[in-house]
């Protein structure tokens, strides 16, 4: 096992050493990156730890939620202030996964992974990045240079509560429950105002390179009453624009062909 | 390549060791300190059967960098008996055959044993969700949730705390 371990106690320190590294990985819980040490993986050779107990905290801010990079799955879920992501966080992986896996991880998780990052990209969260680089951004904006982003080191995630928790919706398919992985994931926000949808976001998981938003859908929603008719308008639309990959769990033309139904029962509130 | 010195309490008794930068957990308990109970399946985090507690939280010690274990409490299989008397869950595993090859059951003690910790009168689905994270080959599961309802009834959770 050629890896070495760096550990810093501060949040700039560990942001320092990995932007100075392209061979270096930053180590959240660990889920990926010590499943790529046990598969010999050669693409990075030093490991970055962080022990900033900061760094694994979630405090309010005004009507957002700041929530440490470092949080795992299983805080989120026992976390008071954070009861609208326990629905999301608590299908990811099993128990054992949910006390290892952290937010930070989760944004940077591909393929069928990566469930939280969908849920906060409905949201309109922004990521903090660390370092002398320190900045914020939307979220859609890291997600879309996520690579980019692999030397950067995500300090929280800030996530706009929704006034109506009824708002928010999420939902996970796959092929095994409880804890298999996401054939697709779907997180909608759905603020109304006068019985009309404004300001709809819609993310899907797994059916892209990385999470990403439904925006035909979403136009579709846009100034609308949340009726059948509405609904079946922004289902016929739901892979407009997407080009939905095939993978071990499904054919691209199968997540195209169940898309729409997924998330007809999800806007009509419709569980399953 | 340097060895780190790392000190954990492993089923209630000290331990120090040197592990390999990188090394994980799991390899640590079985080649470092000679606890065999806690199984290699997969190494990636989905068969379950190296999961083992960290301060009373089921953890995969397959995935767990073995230095951030320092100055934390690891349970394993291993700790669950009392000398020559069974945890109630072994004995419920063993009376109810929950057990074929037996690969995947110290994953699913463990995992129990966290849940009965937590839970002790836990329903069906408490116990589905309690083993998610566990895949078992040969039962069909049906004999392990039902040997872990019968270690509840038992009082399988008073052995500990
Ligand atoms: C059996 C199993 C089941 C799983 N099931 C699911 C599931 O149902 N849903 C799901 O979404 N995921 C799932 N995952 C994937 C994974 O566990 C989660 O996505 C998790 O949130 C990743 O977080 P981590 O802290 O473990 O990441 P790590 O392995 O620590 O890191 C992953 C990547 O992110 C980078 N990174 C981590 N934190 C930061 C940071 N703060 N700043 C910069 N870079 C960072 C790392 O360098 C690495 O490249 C599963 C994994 C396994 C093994
Ligand atoms: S060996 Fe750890 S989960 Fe399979
Ligand atoms: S008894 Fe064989 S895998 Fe469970």
């Amino acid at each position: 096992m050629p890896v070495k371990v760096e550990t810093y106690d501060r949040v700039e320190e560990a942001a320092r050493a990995l932007s100075a590294s392209r061979s270096a990985r930053f180590l959240g819980g660990g889920t990926l990156v010590m499943r790529a040490v046990n598969a010999g993986d050669q693409s990075f050779d030093t490991i970055i730890r962080l022990r900033d107990p900061d760094f694994r905290t979630i405090r309010m801010q005004g009507d957002g939620l700041v929530i440490g990079a470092g949080v795992t799955m299983a805080a989120l879920v026992a976390n008071r202030d954070a009861v609208f992501l326990a629905p999301v966080a608590r299908v990811i992986g099993g128990p054992a996964i949910r006390n290892m896996a952290t937010v930070g991880g989760n944004l940077f998780a591909s393929g069928n992974y990566g469930d939280l990052a969908v849920a906060l990209l409905a949201l309109g969260a922004t990521v903090q990045l660390a370092g002398s680089g320190s900045r914020s951004m939307p979220i859609d904006e890291f997600l879309r240079d996520r690579d980019r982003h692999a030397t950067s080191l995500v300090q929280s995630v800030t996530v706009p509560r929704p006034r109506d928790p009824a708002t928010f919706r999420f939902t996970k398919v796959s092929r095994v429950k409880p804890k298999g992985v996401s054939l697709m994931s779907i997180a909608a926000l759905l603020p109304q105002s006068g019985g009309r949808v404004q300001g709809a976001r819609v993310a899907y998981g797994a059916m892209g390179p990385m999470p990403l938003r439904a925006i035909a859908v979403e136009r579709a929603l846009e100034g609308q009453a949340l009726d059948a008719a509405a609904i079946d308008r922004a289902a016929a639309l739901a892979v407009e624009g997407i080009a939905p990959p095939t993978d071990a769990l499904a054919s691209s033309w199968y997540r195209a062909e169940v898309a729409g139904v997924h998330l007809k029962r999800l806007l009509a509130g419709e569980r399953r | 390549m340097a060895k780190k010195p790392v000190q954990f309490r492993l089923n209630g008794s000290e331990k120090a060791v040197f592990v390999d930068e990188g090394q994980n957990l799991l390899d640590v308990l079985r080649r470092g300190v000679g606890d065999l109970t806690p199984k290699y399946g997969c190494g990636q985090g989905t068969c379950g059967t190296c999961t083992v507690l960290i301060d009373g939280e089921p953890h995969l010690s397959c995935l767990t960098l073995a230095e951030t274990i320092d100055g934390r409490q690891v349970s394993t299989t291993a700790g669950l008996a009392r000398g020559s008397e069974l945890h109630p869950l072994q004995a419920a595993f063993m009376d109810g055959f929950a057990a074929q090859c037996g690969y995947c059951t110290p994953g699913m003690l463990m995992a129990a044993s966290a849940l009965l910790e937590r839970n002790p009168d836990p329903s069906r689905e408490d116990i589905v969700e309690a083993i998610s994270g566990n895949i078992c080959r040969c039962t069909g599961y049906e004999p392990i949730i039902n040997a872990i309802l019968a270690a509840a009834k038992a009082g399988g959770a008073r052995r500990y705390g």
